[in-house]
């Protein structure tokens, strides 16, 4: 075994991949894969992503310390690969839709069971070697619990409320849940499939909706990962904007989930007060960007929006009267003791798993990790602009509504930043026509989304992997309500509020 | 020391609710009056409120950021007696979203059949349509129609709030009184 070695040094013993920007790209041989593998259970080097192609797999890699990001490869032209989920829990479910999107075997890891794949799709491996399949729905073994007394509840796919789908089934002790086993994949829509081989403007607007509730981050991933691919450098104020954007997507999500955390405690006023003050936001974004969630905003290349001195003050406006309705909010959630006793100690995620996880967002800086893409590796404009990350310890559910009252106070502040300092320019740069692979990190509202394309010198997508920071965040849930009663799983839930469809891609 | 909660109950009671306000845009007064006549709509055709179920059959998500949109107190649909129940069992409306991935298909199959007739099913967003950008996937069936029969569809990405009430309005005024 290696001693202390940087992620760096670590790849620079395989081959670098041209044209891969701005962090490198190394493929390595079995023996460095091996290696890399089992660096996964020394090292504190974090996995941001991992996914195949038809003969080769690919993880991105963040050095903790270093903050060092690269993505390394290792062909797999035999259809196996050792698995680094055996080591590192965060890469299991990733592994088991690697197998059954592109049909690599993860050697090694325990858990086989299919993820993504629920035998509906008439194939086996859609994107690596498609196989005709007319076997029946699988049959899927939930883990299970035993002892006297147990029951299981399961719920879903199709849930008592407006929610996306997802089956869960939970084994209880009374009222207690001993296990919960998530099962997901239910809004699969083939994404990765669908991007690959169309112009790059196509694939931008299905990017754009992966995640409903984080689109700008996923256009602002997709757009970075297009303009890194490009070596193509876009205007200043291009930055702002969508950095404008970014931002009032992330109000607009904290306060609809500080709402509905509360009203999953049957404190429904708070729901109704959140949810106000965000229709505010809303209205805004309609009448100066002509789309209430901002969708298709952020275009490669730049931002098909403008904002001009009306609209500045217009969203001053909206800033001032937003930061008074949410005083009013957050006086409310702090000093009415029945909620406070439903959040506190509820749903407690312990900072080890967390970082074991690599969770990042509220659900992360809740349970004392301290990770924002913003910050480390940081992109512009972030790194001109004042703001800080605010870490806290208990991470129960609490401490995530914590975090995003927090995160809601200092959106509203760069804001205001950012149309202070906004500079002019253009808003947009023309794409050039080139081959090339990029890779982008941004902070969604809720953490890390990654997404790496590869594009054709015709100026079309080869390849596009988008990643959910849900896919570190659900496991936690398991953990989260594990000891707790069953009517706090609601309460749970919404406290890390994953996206269903942004994991099943 | 008054308890928050006391004074947030004491502002509303002194200026009323969200929705009520006179100074509301024009836009906001067509709604009203949008959402009030789809409500009486519902009365005269059935005989009672309208019960809703919404069912996410593979959307992004989008969809139901906007129907959790019209049921905040701004747009608050429940007042004209427009309500989103938990069950199909108790629904007259299903609104369907997204496009219907195959995983998908079979719980969206189950809950039409659970939904007691007279029930009309709403394909509500692009998606919901013809599949929208995701249309052509292994893993998607189509619209809401390539698995289920669908009375109306109300276009968007996603539909507004205000969309939602104009094309449930729409819904009704078809229906047989």
């Amino acid at each position: 075994m290696m001693g202390n070695v940087t992620l760096l040094e670590f790849l620079s013993m395989g081959r670098e991949v041209a044209n891969h920007r701005p962090w490198p790209r190394y493929q390595l041989d079995s023996k460095g894969w091996h290696a890399l593998a089992e660096q996964m259970s020394v090292s504190n080097w974090e996995i941001l992503a991992e996914w195949g192609e038809p003969a080769e797999i690919h993880v991105l890699l963040r050095g903790e310390d270093s903050g060092a990001i690269a993505v390394a490869s290792h062909p797999c032209p035999d259809g196996a690969f050792y698995s680094l989920g055996q080591f590192r829990p965060s890469a299991i479910r990733l592994e088991r839709a690697i197998r059954d999107l592109w049909g690599l075997i993860p050697e090694g890891l325990e858990d086989q069971r299919p993820w993504l794949d629920h035998g509906h799709w008439g194939i086996t491996h859609p994107l690596g070697r498609p196989r005709q399949y007319d076997g029946g729905r699988h049959v899927y073994k939930f883990l299970t619990a035993e002892g006297d007394g147990l029951h299981q509840i399961p719920v879903g796919p199709v849930h008592a409320g407006v929610i996306e789908p997802g089956h869960f089934r939970f084994h209880c002790q009374g009222e207690t849940v001993v296990r919960l086993e998530e099962r997901l994949g239910y809004v699969h829509k083939g994404i990765a499939g669908l991007m690959s081989g169309k112009p790059i403007n196509d694939a931008a607007r299905i990017a754009a909706r992966v995640s409903g509730d984080a689109t700008v981050a996923y256009s602002i991933a997709f757009a970075r990962a297009v303009e890194a691919a490009l070596g193509l450098e876009i205007p200043a104020r291009a930055h702002w904007l969508r950095a404008l954007l970014a931002e009032l997507e992330r109000v607009a999500n904290h306060l609809f989930d500080i709402g509905a955390i509360c009203n999953d405690a049957a404190f429904a006023i708070m729901l109704a007060h959140m949810g106000a003050l965000r229709e505010k936001l809303l209205a805004c974004n309609a009448r100066l960007f002509g789309h209430r969630l901002l969708m298709d905003c952020v275009i490669p290349g730049g931002v098909a929006i403008n904002v001009d001195e009306s609209a500045k003050a217009q969203l001053l406006t909206l800033v001032a009267s937003l930061r008074k309705g949410f005083k009013r909010g957050v006086a409310l959630y702090d000093q009415t003791p029945s909620l406070l006793d439903r959040t506190t100690g509820t749903g407690i995620v312990h900072s080890t798993l967390a970082h074991r996880f690599g969770a990042s967002g509220f659900v992360g800086r809740a349970s004392s990790r301290a990770v924002d893409a913003r910050k480390l590796p940081g992109y512009p404009p972030y790194d001109d602009l004042d703001f800080t990350i605010p870490v806290l310890a208990d991470g129960d559910v609490h401490a995530r509504v914590a975090i995003r009252v927090e995160e809601v106070r200092s959106s509203l502040n760069l804001i205001e930043q950012i149309l202070a300092r906004l500079p002019d320019g253009a808003t947009s740069a023309p794409l050039p026509m080139r081959a090339g692979e990029g890779v982008a990190l941004v902070e969604s509202f809720r953490g890390e989304v990654a997404l790496w394309v590869r594009l054709s010198e015709a100026g079309k997508v080869v390849r596009a992997h988008p990643h959910d920071p849900s896919w570190f965040q659900w496991p936690l849930l398991e953990a989260a309500i594990e000891g707790n009663i069953v009517a706090d799983f609601p309460l749970c839930n919404k406290s890390f509020n994953c996206s269903y469809s942004g994991h099943d891609l | 020391m008054i308890p928050p909660i006391a004074k947030v109950l004491a502002r509303h009671l002194i200026k009323g609710p969200h929705t009520a306000k006179d100074n509301i845009p024009a836009s906001d007064r067509a709604l009203r009056e949008l959402a009030e006549s789809l409500g009486i709509t519902a009365q005269v055709k059935l005989g009672r409120s309208l019960a809703i179920r919404a069912i996410d059959a593979g959307s992004c998500n989008g969809c139901e950021l906007e129907i959790h949109a019209a049921n905040h107190p701004v747009y608050d649909l429940e007042r004209f007696g427009i309500k989103f129940v938990a069950s199909p069992r108790h629904a007259d409306v299903l609104l369907v979203t997204g496009p219907v991935s195959w995983n998908m298909a079979e719980a969206l199959r189950r809950t039409v059949e659970a939904t007691p007739e007279p029930r009309w099913v709403v394909a509500m967003g692009d998606c919901a349509i013809d599949g929208g950008c995701f249309a052509g996937s292994y893993a998607v069936a189509g619209g809401a129609a390539a698995i289920v029969p669908v009375d109306m569809t109300i276009p968007g990405c996603p539909p507004t709030p205000t969309d939602i009430l104009s094309g449930l309005l729409a819904l009704l005024e078809a229906v047989e009184g």
